[in-house]
């Protein structure tokens, strides 16, 4: 090989000949799942293992007169019945879901089991614990609980109105949390508009409905008094936190595997009672206790989110120009804060979110959020982002509509242009490095924008209603350190890590603090690794999902693991690579920098000529370093820990498109093709940014068309199964064709922004306008979601 | 999610289940495809002492045409009603409904009679029976008896067989050369259960209509015969004032249920569009003809 190579044109780690990042590569994962060799925590049996079951509130509001547990704890293979009471004895105290960066919040203190009162239908109150699961059910049965039914408050309307029923009289009232920003002079810009628009938008609970449900494992080792727990997590560092601090033992006596998991959206980043008393009940009986939630607890326990009624207005210039925006959330969470990330951070990121892509001046949004008797509610799959963009997105295109522009033009027209960045929205975010011109560009080509709008105008008057609905976008994803979380008190980790090391063969180590759901993180964190060192793929094993081997950190949410994790790996490569260099330098003589790692050999850089392969380093540093003269020491190991500085969010953008077709006669939706164009910054891996952004989609078109937690005005939940329930399929759901446009974060090294919840975000957006944009004919519109074909048939006036 | 305790017994015979239906009773539940049975066990919604497994009861599985009538065995999975030549060739309307229940791994387990054994009131199978004006064929110790489809279906999954009889098949006349039928339904999903639904036949002569048989699923509490709606279409010409008379009648034969999947007056409006779309397609299925 001829040296032509000159010193300018060094190569990078995203152009080196086995560069891995921004390919496709498919996930090492994806085969052991499909042929049924993952291994899920419910997958693990231990000697001695024994099974837990909850007997649970069937009233919504009760308080729990009496307890005979006489005949269970008789009943065949039952080892230990505990009642709500007798567990919170065994706890150090009860937990508080409230933040200090929420300074107005309040909830009431929680145990694991309801103890006087059960405050949710679905709460658990006893636990039994058997040697298989069906005799704990069987034994469950048998458990006589008297309970004194109470009245409810249910609906967040009246909530805080006279004569509602309280839920912890020692809060005084309903309220959580309440908050207001008041930006400009929003009375004046609505005195002075050309055009108000105004709407009520209403959101349905929903849940996550992860296809592996809740699951957890405890192991009690008396001898050494160490807490072994396996459980389907996305957050182990959490998760061990308050699992030792609830039951009394040091963190670093408690380890948490997260083995395979199956999906998590958020839910699995909560505490709940139930996994918390089976730790419990591992730590009594000195025997290892699994318990898994079935579909039925699940839809009963799981936290749920969305519950929230916005009254909002826009003001606009007759040109189009947005001049004000003010609304008015009231957030339904459910019975108690959830510990320990609280109920209130939807209501919160829906009053920093709205109407974000757009350069309006004058801003006021306030949330109030209240408690129900109903599942408690938290953060799922793009918190907030899907209420907060469908409010925004379908002003705005009312008033496109009223002033007969273009939604297209109307987006263009008022969104901060690609020269702005950095620039900060109305509410007070920092957005920077965003590509608003350029989405809307490559969107209006993908959809065809021009011949569709043709396209629908010739089928309407066929007596064919199609609707395409835009949906423009921000998405905060992998939040900094001084927003929320551990600055509030959780003991939540706002940086990330990685431990990479050398082993002796030439192969690697990597050690991470974010985790997999099924995502593909790990490989994702394989290709920033192999990239940023200079290896092939093949040389590296990644670990995620132990607290025992991995560096502390956050885990796996608010699309943060590429983001921050990532840059983590990559800064922790380059540790490596460079220590690699010095070492290869003083072996081979020659200066570092003039050597370069390339597919696990060492090379001149100027010529690619090969010098060494790595595994001589790995070799010689770890069996012979006596090679070494007496002022060099191999490390070999490097940790680097990466977090944002001052800002709230890496804030990514987007805009998606919807075209349905509405059978005016039946109300019937049919969602014909969705797009998504959206810039995550640097892409990692395309298949895999894909499929987040489609998965996040059709979760939120779950939302948007079917999913709903329906409560009677008793507080029974009624549709607690998966007949009942529905979630979306693959039949309805349409081809949806995913771009990106790419501007790097200036946050990180490697560019990165989160790219997991923006297709949840504002899929249901797009989806409401592009109906609306159907019923424009017929003047009708639908502001509640999920927008059923009843509700449709009521919008026409048909029924 | 476990079921609780119960006893099993595989079925020898047809003689061996009646006679173990006979000791039971009410406490025994024949076990078929066990797509609806299990998962009403896992919820301890329902609690058998005693399953009777009828699935090694290979010749209760098949359709035949006779010469008379198609019989349909109990065991007969919705998968190979679905590709039954015989239905295809002599109950088109079963063939067209088929495709509707449920899903394809749901399909390959479910069976014929089990649809019919439940009667869910937004099952596909026995609002076909009804239509096509079926017989169904119940044996216990005390002997065999045929029932008319449409003294079969009660309500709510009720139905005229009695605890210990068990389900044999189904008797079916075969659709004639001069009738059209089509089956249309609504379903939130794909393979859900039909928030409403509609099983029509009718003779087509030069516009005309007659021998119509309407017959609603979904949103009743069983298989409806719709007898007004009927009337006003017999031996009318189907155009717009027929529908609308038909239209306004069916008020009279529905009693829609209100529930999650709707409002009554929801449901009787979906049925009032399912009715219009399966005239207009057995009119032009004839015009084609
Ligand atoms: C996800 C899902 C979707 C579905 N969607 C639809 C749908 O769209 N349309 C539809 O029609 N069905 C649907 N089903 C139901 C499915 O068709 C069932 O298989 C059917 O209703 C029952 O048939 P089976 O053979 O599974 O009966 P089983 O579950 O075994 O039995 C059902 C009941 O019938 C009784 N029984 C069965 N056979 C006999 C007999 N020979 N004599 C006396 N009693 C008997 C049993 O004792 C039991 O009480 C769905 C089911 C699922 C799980």
């Amino acid at each position: 090989m001829t040296g032509t190579v000159t010193p300018k044109a060094r190569l990078t780690p995203h152009d080196r000949p086995h560069s891995y990042v921004g390919r496709s590569l498919s996930r090492a994962g994806a085969k052991r799942a499909v042929a049924g060799k993952g291994r899920y925590t419910d997958d693990i049996t231990l000697p001695r293992m024994l099974h837990a079951a909850f007997v649970r509130s069937p009233w919504a509001h009760a308080r729990i007169k009496g307890i005979d547990i006489a005949a269970a704890r008789k009943a065949p293979g039952v080892r230990v019945v505990m009642t709500g009471a007798e567990v919170a004895k065994l706890c150090t105290g009860p937990w508080v879901g409230t933040l200090t960066c929420f300074p107005t919040m309040k909830s009431a203190p929680q145990f694991p089991l309801a103890v006087e009162r059960a405050c949710w239908h679905g709460e658990p109150v006893v636990m039994v614990i058997a040697d298989t699961r069906a005799l704990a059910e069987d034994a469950a049965e048998l458990v006589e609980i008297i309970y004194e039914e109470l009245p409810v408050t249910v609906d967040k309307t009246t909530a805080l109105g006279p004569g509602a029923v309280v839920l912890h009289p020692e809060l005084g009232d309903n309220l959580a949390f309440e908050k207001t920003i008041d930006i400009g002079n929003v009375d004046q810009a609505f005195e002075s508009a050309d055009l108000i628009v105004e709407e009520t938008y209403d959101f349905a609970r929903h849940t996550a409905v992860s296809l592996e449900p809740r699951v957890l494992l405890a192991d009690w080792d008396a001898a050494s008094e160490r807490l072994q727990i396996w459980t389907s997590s996305q957050t182990p560092h959490m998760i061990q936190h308050v699992i030792a601090n609830t039951l009394g033992i040091p963190d670093h006596n408690v380890r948490v595997v997260a083995p395979d998991v199956g999906g998590s959206f958020g839910l699995k980043i909560h505490t709940y009672g139930d996994e918390i008393a089976t730790a419990l009940a591992a730590k009594v009986l000195g025997r290892p206790v699994k318990f898994v939630a079935d579909r039925l607890e699940s839809f009963g326990s799981d936290i749920h989110a969305r519950e929230n009624l916005i009254k909002a207005r826009m003001a606009f210039t007759k040109a189009g120009d947005i001049t004000a925006v003010d609304f008015d959330v009231v957030a339904g969470a459910g019975a108690y804060s959830q510990y320990p990330r609280t109920s209130v951070f939807e209501a919160n990121q829906i009053l920093n979110i709205t109407a974000g892509p757009y350069k309006h001046k004058h801003y006021r949004a306030k949330a109030t959020v209240v408690y129900l008797n109903k599942v408690p509610s938290s953060q799922y799959r793009a918190v907030g982002h899907p209420i907060g963009i469908t409010v925004g997105e379908s002003l705005l295109d009312l008033a496109a509509t009223k002033l007969g522009i273009d939604p297209l033009e109307i987006r263009r027209r008022n969104a901060f242009p690609d020269a702005a960045f950095p620039t900060k929205t109305a509410s007070g975010v920092k957005l920077a490095d965003m590509s608003f011109t350029r989405c809307f560009d490559v969107l209006e080509k993908s959809i065809g924008y021009r011949a569709l709008r043709a396209d629908q105008a010739a089928l309407r008057k066929q007596g064919v209603y199609r609707g395409i609905g835009l949906a423009a976008f921000i998405k905060g994803t992998a939040p900094g350190p001084n927003g929320y979380y551990g600055v509030g008190g959780a003991p939540i980790s706002a940086q990330d890590a990685c431990t990479i090391k050398l082993e002796p063969n030439g192969g690697i180590i990597c050690a991470v603090g974010v985790t997999d759901q099924g995502q593909g993180v790990n490989d994702v964190m394989q290709q920033i690794a192999a990239s940023a060192l200079g290896v092939e793929m093949a040389a590296i094993r990644i670990i995620s999902g132990d607290t025992d081997a991995t560096p502390y950190g956050g885990g796996t949410y608010a699309s943060r693991a590429t983001a921050i994790g990532g840059e983590a790996v990559h800064q922790a490569a380059r540790a490596l690579r460079a220590e690699v260099l010095e070492l290869a330098g003083v072996l081979l003589q020659a200066k570092p920098e003039t050597l370069d790692l390339i597919s696990g050999k060492i090379v001149d850089a100027a010529t690619g000529m090969e010098r060494l392969p790595l595994r001589e380093i790995g070799r010689i540093a770890h069996f012979q370093v006596g090679q070494f003269p007496n002022t060099v020491h191999p490390q070999l190991s490097h940790t680097r820990r990466f977090r944002l500085l001052d800002d709230l969010y890496i804030f990514t953008n987007g805009i998606q498109a919807a075209h349905v077709e509405v059978d005016m006669e039946t109300g019937f939706i049919k969602h014909l093709k969705h797009w998504v164009v959206e810039d995550c910054g640097r892409v990692i891996n395309p298949q895999l940014a894909d499929e987040q952004v489609r998965g996040g989609c059709v979760q939120g078109l779950g939302g948007a068309l079917y999913e709903h937690c329906v409560y009677d005005e008793n507080g029974q939940l009624i549709n607690g199964t998966m007949a009942d329930y529905l979630t979306p399929m693959s039949t309805e759901m349409p081809d949806i064709v995913v771009e990106h446009v790419v501007t790097p974060t200036s946050a990180s090294e490697l560019g990165a922004k989160g790219v997991g919840e923006s297709g949840t975000g504002a899929a249901p957006a797009a989806l409401m306008n592009a109906v609306n944009d159907a019923l424009l004919p017929f003047e009708a519109r639908v502001t509640a979601q999920p927008i059923t074909p009843e509700s449709i048939l009521i919008a026409l006036g048909r029924v | 999610m476990k079921a609780p305790k119960f006893s099993y017994v595989r079925a020898e015979s047809v003689e061996h289940a009646c006679k173990l239906l006979a000791e039971h009773g009410d406490e025994a539940r024949i076990l078929a495809g066990g797509q609806s049975l299990i998962p009403t066990l896992n919820m301890r919604l329902s609690r058998p002492a005693l399953l009777i497994d009828i699935n090694r009861l290979e010749h209760l599985a098949g359709a035949i045409f006779n010469g008379k009538e198609v019989r349909v065995g109990t065991l007969t999975r919705h998968a190979d009603v679905m590709l039954s030549h015989m239905v295809a060739k002599y109950l088109p309307l079963v063939a067209e409904a088929i495709p509707h229940v449920a899903h394809v791994a749901v399909r390959n387990r479910g069976t014929f009679g089990g649809s019919v054994a439940l009667a869910d009131p937004a099952a596909e199978m026995p609002a076909c029976l009804l239509a096509l004006g079926g017989r169904l064929v119940l044996q216990s110790v005390r002997g065999t008896r045929e029932v008319a489809a449409e003294d079969y279906f009660h309500g709510l999954y009720q139905t005229a067989r009695a605890p210990d009889e068990m389900l044999i098949e189904a008797l079916i006349p075969p659709q004639t050369s001069d009738e059209r039928s089509s089956f249309k339904e609504l379903s939130r999903r794909h393979g859900d259960f039909a928030v409403a639904g509609v099983a029509a036949r009718a003779r087509v002569k030069s516009g005309t209509i007659s021998n119509v048989r309407l017959v609603y699923f979904g949103s009743e509490v069983k298989p409806t015969l719709a007898k007004t709606a009927m009337a006003a279409a017999e031996g009318k010409i189907w155009n717009d004032a027929t529908a609308e008379a038909v239209s306004t009648a069916l008020a009279s034969d529905l009693d829609p249920m209100d529930n999650l999947l709707g409002k009554p007056a929801t449901k009787l409006h979906w049925q009032r569009v399912l009715t219009q779309r399966a005239l207009d397609d057995i009119t032009s299925k004839a015009k084609a003809a």
